[in-house]
C-alpha cells in the first residue's frame, strides 16, 4: 500500500476508469451466505417451523432427520429441552447479526475517532486517551463485560453497548499507530503548508487512510464479539435465555458433545464460522475497493 | 583569496544599508529558531540570527550543506515547525505584517494562500486516495470557500498551466496513474492554486532525473513570470542557483555567511566557505585527479565554537576567527559576509 516512486503507472487509455466503486467482482459466496443469514434474521417468524423458545420434554435430544431416531418434524433435531434446533438457529441469526455487526461498528467508530485524535493531536490529548486505553486493556475483557452487564442488566441492546465499550480500545491502538506514521507522510505536510486546519487534515487526509485498517480489524473483531456474546450468555449475563442466540446454543450444547449430541454444538458453531468467514472475505474485498491503487490491478 | 576585489561602502550593520526602491515582499530580521530538548538541557541553534529580504518577482537561492538550517528556515517562515522547535527571536515582515506575531489561525490564512511551499519529495506529496482534481482544488476550497464544481474547473485550468496533457481526464485520476514528472508538476499546480505572492521550493528537484529537472525548473520560471511570484529556492545544487536565482544566501551552521547577487558571489566569493563550495563543483574541463572537498565536519549546532563556526575548517583562519564570531559586514553591491577577512577588506578600502 505504500505510495512510492516505483508504483505502476498505467497509460491514460487503460486507466480512465470511473472512480466509483464497481460491484462487478463482488465475492459471490460470502455475499450469498451473509444474505441468507440476513434473510433468516428478517423473516424468522415465517421461516421457523417451531416456536424456538418452547420445547417439549418428551422430545429431548432428537438427532437430525438423517440419523437413526431423527424425524422430519425436527429437521435438525432438538436440544436438551426438546426445542427445535433449526428454529433456534433461524431466530439466533437475528441476535448474532444485530449484536455482531452493531457492536463491531459501535466499537469501530468510537475507537477510530479516539485513535485519530490521540495520534494526530498528540500531547496531552494523546496521553489522556492512551492512558485510558491502557487501563482499559489491562482489565480482562470478559470480567469487565460481566461487571458492566451486572450494572445495566442483561438485554440484547445492553450487550451491544457493553461489547462496544469493551472492544473500542483495540481500534484506538491500531488506528493511533497508523496515524503516527501517516502524519509524517509528505501529503499531510503538504496539506499543512497549504493551510488546512487540523480538523480538515484529520477528516480528509487521515481518516480515509486509516479506514482500511479499521475494516480489516472489524472483520476480525466480528468473530471475537460473537464468541464473547456467547460467553456472556453462558455466564447468564448475556442475551437472556430463552431468547435464542448462537453463542448461547453453543455453550448450552457443550455437555452434550461428550455423549454424542454433536448437532447441538456443531450446527451453531458452523453458523458462527460461516458468518465470520464471510465477513472476513467481504472485508477483504472492501479493503481492496477502497484503495484506488489496488482497485485497478 | 580574492580579497582584492572587495571594497567598502559602509561599515554600518547590515540592516541600514539595504535601502532599496522596491519594498521587500519578505523581510526577515535576526531570526533565530532553536530546537530545545525535552528537558531543556540541549539547545540546537538550527537558525541563528538570520536576516534576508526578497522583493516581489525575485528569486532567492538558499544554499548550504545538510544540517545548515535551510529547511528549518523555510519551515520557520510558514510557522510549521516541529513541536521541539521554536522561533526564539526576530521578525518576519511579509507585506507589512509580522509573521512571528500572528496567531495560528491567522497563519493558516497565509499558508497556501499568500505563501505556498513545495516540499522536498513532491513524489510523495499527493494523497493516494484522492483524485488529482480534489487535491489541486483543495487549497481553493479551503481558502476561498469555492464549491466543488468551481474548484474542479479551476483545477483543470491549473493543470493546463503546468502543461499536463488532457487535463479533463487527468483531474479524475489518482496519483498512482501519473508519472513522476507529472506528479511533480501537479504539486507545482497545488502551490500556485491560490495565486500566492511567495513560493518556497525546498529542494524540489532532488528526487527527479536530470531531464525532468530541467523541465521543471523551466516550468517554475514560467509560472514565476506569469504570476509575478517571488521564489525562494532551497538547494545544495549550485548549478541550479546559477540558472535560476537573482540573489543567493549561503548558510553555514545555522547562520548566513554570505549573501548578495548571484553573479557577484560566483565571480568573487567573499567568504572562504563560499569559495570552498564553488571549488568543490566538479568540472569536465579541469584535469585534477581528485575533487576538492571541504575538509572536516560542520560543527555541532548545540555546542557552537566561541569564534566563527567555520574557523576549524577554514584555510584562511587566523587567531581572531577562533576567539570572536564575526558580525555581518556589508560589502559593495548589496553583499554581506560574515567573515573577519571581509572586515579587513572593508577597513583597508576605507583607509
Amino acid at each position: 500500500m505504500s505510495m512510492s516512486s516505483e508504483t505502476i503507472v498505467l497509460p491514460p487509455s487503460v486507466s480512465s476508469r470511473p472512480a466509483a466503486i464497481g460491484l462487478g467482482d463482488l465475492p459471490i459466496i460470502p455475499v450469498i451466505i451473509l444474505a441468507t443469514i440476513a434473510f433468516m434474521a428478517i423473516f424468522a417468524d415465517v421461516l421457523a417451523p417451531h416456536n424456538p423458545e418452547v420445547g417439549s420434554l418428551t422430545a429431548r435430544f432428537h438427532p437430525p432427520f438423517w440419523q437413526a431416531g431423527g424425524n422430519i418434524d425436527h429437521l435438525l433435531g432438538t436440544d436438551q429441552l426438546g426445542r427445535d434446533v433449526l428454529s433456534r438457529l433461524i431466530f439466533g441469526a437475528r441476535v448474532s447479526m444485530v449484536v455482531g455487526f452493531t457492536a463491531v461498528i459501535f466499537a469501530g467508530v468510537v475507537g477510530t475517532v479516539l485513535g485519530i485524535l490521540a495520534g494526530y493531536l498528540g500531547g496531552w490529548v494523546d496521553q489522556l486517551i492512551m492512558r485510558i486505553t491502557d487501563a482499559w486493556l489491562a482489565l480482562p475483557a470478559l470480567t469487565f463485560a460481566i461487571f458492566l452487564a451486572a450494572i445495566v442488566g442483561p438485554s440484547m441492546w445492553n450487550i451491544v453497548i457493553i461489547l462496544g465499550l469493551v472492544y473500542w480500545t483495540r481500534y484506538a491502538r491500531v488506528v493511533r499507530g497508523e496515524v503516527l506514521s501517516l502524519k509524517e507522510r509528505e501529503f499531510v505536510r503538504l496539506a499543512i503548508v497549504a493551510g488546512c486546519s487540523k480538523m480538515t487534515i484529520m477528516r480528509r487526509h487521515i481518516l480515509p487512510n486509516v479506514v482500511n485498517s479499521a475494516i480489516v480489524l472489524a472483520t476480525l473483531m466480528l468473530g471475537v464479539v460473537i464468541v464473547t456474546e456467547a460467553s456472556l450468555s453462558f455466564l447468564g449475563v448475556g442475551v437472556p435465555p430463552p431468547q435464542p442466540a448462537w453463542g448461547l446454543m453453543l455453550s448450552d450444547g457443550k455437555q452434550g458433545l461428550m455423549v454424542g449430541y454433536w448437532w447441538l454444538t456443531v450446527l451453531p458453531g458452523c453458523c458462527i464460522m460461516l458468518m465470520v468467514l464471510s465477513a472476513n472475505l467481504l472485508g477483504d474485498w472492501l479493503r481492496v475497493k477502497l484503495d484506488p491503487q489496488l482497485r485497478q490491478l | 583569496m580574492s580579497n582584492s576585489t572587495l571594497s567598502s561602502v559602509s561599515s554600518e550593520p547590515a540592516r541600514g544599508a539595504a535601502a532599496v526602491a522596491a519594498r521587500p515582499l519578505l523581510e526577515i530580521d535576526n531570526l533565530s529558531t532553536h530546537y530545545v530538548s525535552a528537558r531543556g538541557s540541549r539547545v540546537v541553534r538550527a537558525v541563528d540570527d538570520v536576516s534576508l529580504r526578497i522583493k516581489p518577482g525575485e528569486t532567492l537561492g538558499i544554499v548550504g550543506e545538510s544540517g545548515s538550517g535551510k529547511s528549518t528556515l523555510a519551515l520557520s517562515i510558514l510557522r510549521v515547525l516541529p513541536t521541539a522547535a521554536q522561533i526564539v527571536s526576530g521578525q518576519m515582515w511579509f507585506e507589512g505584517e509580522d509573521l512571528v506575531r500572528k496567531s495560528d489561525a491567522e497563519m493558516r490564512h497565509v499558508r497556501g494562500k499568500r505563501i505556498a511551499m513545495i516540499l522536498q519529495d513532491p513524489m510523495a506529496s499527493l494523497n493516494p486516495l484522492f483524485t488529482i482534481g480534489n487535491q489541486v482544488g483543495e487549497p481553493i476550497r479551503v481558502h476561498e470557500g469555492a464549491d466543488r464544481a468551481d474548484a474542479w474547473r479551476r483545477a483543470r485550468a491549473l493543470l493546463k498551466s503546468v502543461h499536463i496533457p488532457s487535463p479533463e481526464t487527468r483531474v479524475t485520476q489518482f496519483p498512482h496513474e501519473m508519472s513522476g514528472g507529472m506528479r511533480q508538476r501537479i504539486v507545482g499546480a497545488i502551490g500556485i492554486s491560490c495565486e500566492p505572492r511567495l513560493l518556497i521550493a525546498d529542494e524540489p528537484t532532488t528526487s527527479l532525473d536530470l531531464t525532468i529537472q530541467a523541465q521543471y525548473l523551466n516550468l517554475l520560471r514560467e509560472l514565476q513570470r506569469e504570476h509575478g511570484l517571488a521564489l525562494i529556492f532551497i538547494t545544495h545544487n549550485l548549478g541550479i542557483v546559477a540558472k535560476m536565482c537573482d540573489k543567493l544566501v549561503v548558510m553555514y551552521a545555522g547562520r548566513v555567511v554570505e549573501s548578495g547577487p548571484v553573479a557577484r558571489i560566483f565571480n568573487a566569493p567573499a567568504h572562504p566557505y563560499t569559495q570552498a563550495l564553488l571549488n568543490s563543483i566538479p568540472r569536465m574541463s579541469d584535469n585534477r585527479r581528485r575533487l576538492t572537498a571541504i575538509e572536516g565536519q560542520p560543527p555541532d549546532l548545540s555546542a557552537l565554537p566561541r569564534g566563527c563556526a567555520f574557523a576549524a575548517r577554514c584555510p584562511a583562519a587566523f587567531d581572531r576567527c577562533h576567539n570572536e564570531a564575526p558580525p555581518e559586514f556589508n560589502l559593495d553591491g548589496g553583499r554581506t559576509a560574515r567573515c573577519w577577512l571581509a572586515s579587513v577588506a572593508v577597513q583597508s578600502g576605507a583607509a
